[in-house]
């Protein structure tokens, strides 16, 4: 069943704890300007896990996953990964996570395969040139290899957002909205990569609007509704209704 | 990799993809080659050159040229990165911040350099005087590092505000005095030697060492959130 | 809801993580602003009654010289506050305490102000003395330059608004301004050597007789302690107009 949220997880398992989870966030704020999009924000998350972060729009996930990429910075509140903290190491943690965000974040003017070896050097991979013609195997992109990305498809850069995102092997992995614009291939293969991830070991976080599919692929939910942490538990114990449920008794709420 | 061997390395593949993708749009290269050989010839009719006068102001037309059109072409580095999403692609990446800063001033060097190639054989030509020596480099390269040292940072600073175009230039022209006068003062003393003149070369290189090194640390203050 | 009434007020406490607590009083006491703004009306009284009665004329000038007591301490004062937002400055990208921007902010409102004011005044008084308005004096074109830094420096805040993005932005604008400074005075002073054009004759105080040099001194001290004064209500005014921001998105968020 689901958690008690109201003693933050972070408070027994504290980044010197041996079984310490990957992710651990603490009275996690953020402000944009006068907006608050994050309100005291508590979950720690395993290592191994996926996590379905599930919300109606404006519930604040994007502006999470960009605090766990370290893109963005916490008002308050404190964000750990594998024991690094994310304002202070934020090097460390950008080499083993890997972010794909709303926007592909590939170059239109580069092609597949000079986009992956772009990337490869940044994350200082050797052998940029192998890893990106096994990348663009893997995600069924050999046919338009050569091709600037302004040509390809929304699918087609998606999967092109997907290989950059894995190319480095990350630890873990956050997608917002992954599956937008896919077409039938592309969903198979987020498919495919995520009960890979699983099986390997590594931790996912991403989010979606489609509920069922979601809590399909994912073991854990995290709901959030308003910036706040409504619901986080076992996708076995969380039905697509009940989290809908949620979206409307914390929107509905009289201002 | 080692650190520093990684620092460059990222360092030059930030550059190689912004010199590839500038090359394919070719966008603002081109642009500002014109502009810059434009006033030139515009600085003609302002001025008045008869012979005499000539070491005096047309130093003066050939810097000004670099330095507008240096002021076009400065922000289309950091443009490159706000089509979509922002520097987030970048940003995510384990790069230091001055890697970044690196290659987005050495592609600016790149492209005021390509510019500076074909605008100072003109200017000799059209003004009539002797610059297309190898004594004109020194001067050429110091003054645009200091150049574009100032105008990425600021590039990068103005990049997300509303009156990009005109409000790089308000910042960093006034900023830019001592590379303006050390670089005209330094090109006279190059046509037309005089004796006693202060060190403008040492001034300018002083201003790009100092410079440099506040730019390079304080880039990542402007391009992170 | 447009008013926020006192509960919400006193019983938002700040959290010991937030980077911006809210500070109650001014910075020096209510008994320390009076007596900051008691002792700069007396040393100003005192410096303006030296400067016309106690100070003789000058021999060259006459009494037009007598506009040296304002343009010195003014321009000294325009310059002070420039190292005031660049110390400011600094201090704010290293703590990022917002504290240090307000600082920053108000330095350079009040130093556009009397840098204005240092431009009008070195005008006037070089009109008799250069028989023009404006010549290219080495410490009146420093001048110059600093204003056209500090007004950059008010349209990049007003173009960036209220944000903490256009803060950094700023603040980087106020160091690389700062240390430009003494560069552009060393640089227009190399280049008028080659044209000894006309100076404003501040450099007469090796013959002044001592009334000349304690009014200027007294001059100087009643427009730091004025700056002060200024300073005080400047920074006290940026202070509510954040607290009023940040009211207002609490009101938002707890509504």
């Amino acid at each position: 069943m689901s958690m008690a949220l109201s003693s933050p997880l972070a408070a027994d398992v504290g980044p010197s704890s041996t079984a310490r989870p990957l992710v651990v966030v603490s009275q996690l704020e953020k402000t944009f300007e006068i907006r608050p999009v994050l309100r005291k924000v508590n979950f720690a998350l395993p290592a191994g896990e996926t996590l379905a972060l599930l919300g109606p729009n404006g519930a604040g996930k994007t502006t999470l996953l960009r605090v766990l990429a370290t893109l963005v910075r916490p008002t308050a509140g404190e964000v750990w990964v594998a024991g690094l903290e994310a304002t202070r190491d934020a090097h460390e943690i950008r080499r083993m996570i890997g972010y794909v965000g709303h926007q592909p974040g590939v170059y239109e003017d580069l092609t597949v395969r000079e986009n992956l070896r772009f990337f490869a050097r940044m994350y200082g991979l050797r052998e940029g040139r192998a890893l990106a013609d096994e990348l663009v195997e893997r995600v069924g992109l050999r046919a338009k290899a050569n091709e600037r990305v302004r040509a390809l498809s929304r699918g087609q850069t998606q999967r092109l957002a997907l290989a950059r995102g894995v190319m480095h092997d990350p630890t873990l992995l956050l997608l917002d909205e992954p599956d937008t614009g896919l077409d039938e291939e592309a969903g198979a293969l987020l498919t495919a990569l995520l009960r890979e991830r699983a099986a390997a070991g590594k931790t996912t976080i991403f989010t979606t609007h489609q509920l069922a599919r979601g809590l399909s692929l994912a073991g854990r939910a995290l709901v959030l509704v308003g910036g706040r942490a409504v619901h986080d538990g076992l996708t076995q114990a969380t039905s697509a209704d009940q989290v809908r449920g949620l979206y409307r008794r914390e929107t509905g709420r009289p201002v | 990799m080692s650190n520093t061997r990684l620092f460059w390395e990222q360092t030059l593949a930030i550059l190689w993809k912004d010199v590839r993708c500038e090359l394919r749009t070719r966008q603002i290269w081109l642009a500002m080659g014109m502009f810059a050989l434009l006033t030139l010839v515009v600085f003609n009719f302002a001025f008045d050159l008869r012979v005499d006068n000539q070491t005096a102001v047309a130093p003066g037309a050939l810097w000004i040229a670099f330095v507008f059109a240096s002021t076009l072409g400065l922000g289309r580095t950091m443009a490159a990165e706000q089509e979509q999403g922002a520097m987030d692609r970048l940003l995510l990446c384990p790069v230091d911040r001055k890697a970044i800063f690196a290659a987005k001033l050495l592609g600016n060097l790149v492209f005021i350099g390509a510019v500076e190639v074909v605008a100072v054989p003109v200017f000799a030509a059209i003004y009539n005087v002797p610059v297309v020596t190898v004594a004109v480099l020194p001067i050429l390269a110091l003054g645009t590092l200091g150049i574009a040292s100032l105008g990425t940072l600021f590039a990068a600073i103005t990049a997300n505000t509303r009156a990009r175009e005109v409000l790089l230039p308000i910042l960093v022209f006034p900023l830019l005095v001592p590379v303006v006068i050390g670089a005209v003062k330094a090109t006279q003393g190059m046509i037309d030697p005089a004796g006693g003149e202060p060190p403008w070369l040492g001034l300018i290189a002083a201003f790009d060492v100092i410079f440099l090194s506040i730019a390079a640390v304080t880039f990542r203050y402007v391009i992170e959130e | 809801m447009q008013t926020v009434d006192r509960d919400l007020v006193s019983s938002r406490a700040p959290s010991a993580r937030s980077r911006a607590p809210t500070t109650r009083g001014t910075l020096l006491g209510r008994y320390g602003e009076l007596a900051l703004a008691g002792a700069t009306a007396l040393v100003m009284l005192l410096a303006i009654g030296m400067a016309f009665f106690y100070a003789p004329p000058e021999a060259v000038q006459g009494n037009v010289q007598r506009i040296e007591y304002i343009h010195v301490p003014i321009a000294w004062t325009a310059f002070l506050a420039f190292f005031i937002v660049f110390v400011a400055s600094a201090l704010y990208l290293w703590r990022k305490d917002e504290r240090w921007d307000w600082l920053a902010r108000s330095g350079a409102e009040i130093g556009t102000i009397f840098t204005t004011l240092a431009l009008i005044t070195g005008s006037l008084w070089g009109r008799p003395v250069w028989g023009a308005w404006w010549a290219w004096d080495a410490r009146m074109t420093t001048t110059l330059i600093l204003w056209f830094i500090y007004v950059g420096y008010l349209l990049l805040r007003s173009y960036t608004g209220r944000s903490a993005a256009g803060a950094r932005a700023a603040a980087v604008l106020g160091i690389v301004g700062f240390v430009d400074v003494p560069i552009d005075y060393l640089s227009v002073t190399w280049w008028r050597t080659l044209h000894p054009a006309l100076q404003l004759p501040l450099g007469q105080q090796a013959q002044a007789p001592a009334s000349v040099v304690v009014t200027l001194m007294v001059a100087l001290a009643a427009f730091t302690l004025l700056f002060g004064y200024l300073l005080l209500l400047v920074y006290r005014l940026q202070r509510l107009q954040s607290e009023a921001l940040r009211l207002r998105a609490r009101a938002e968020l707890d509504g």
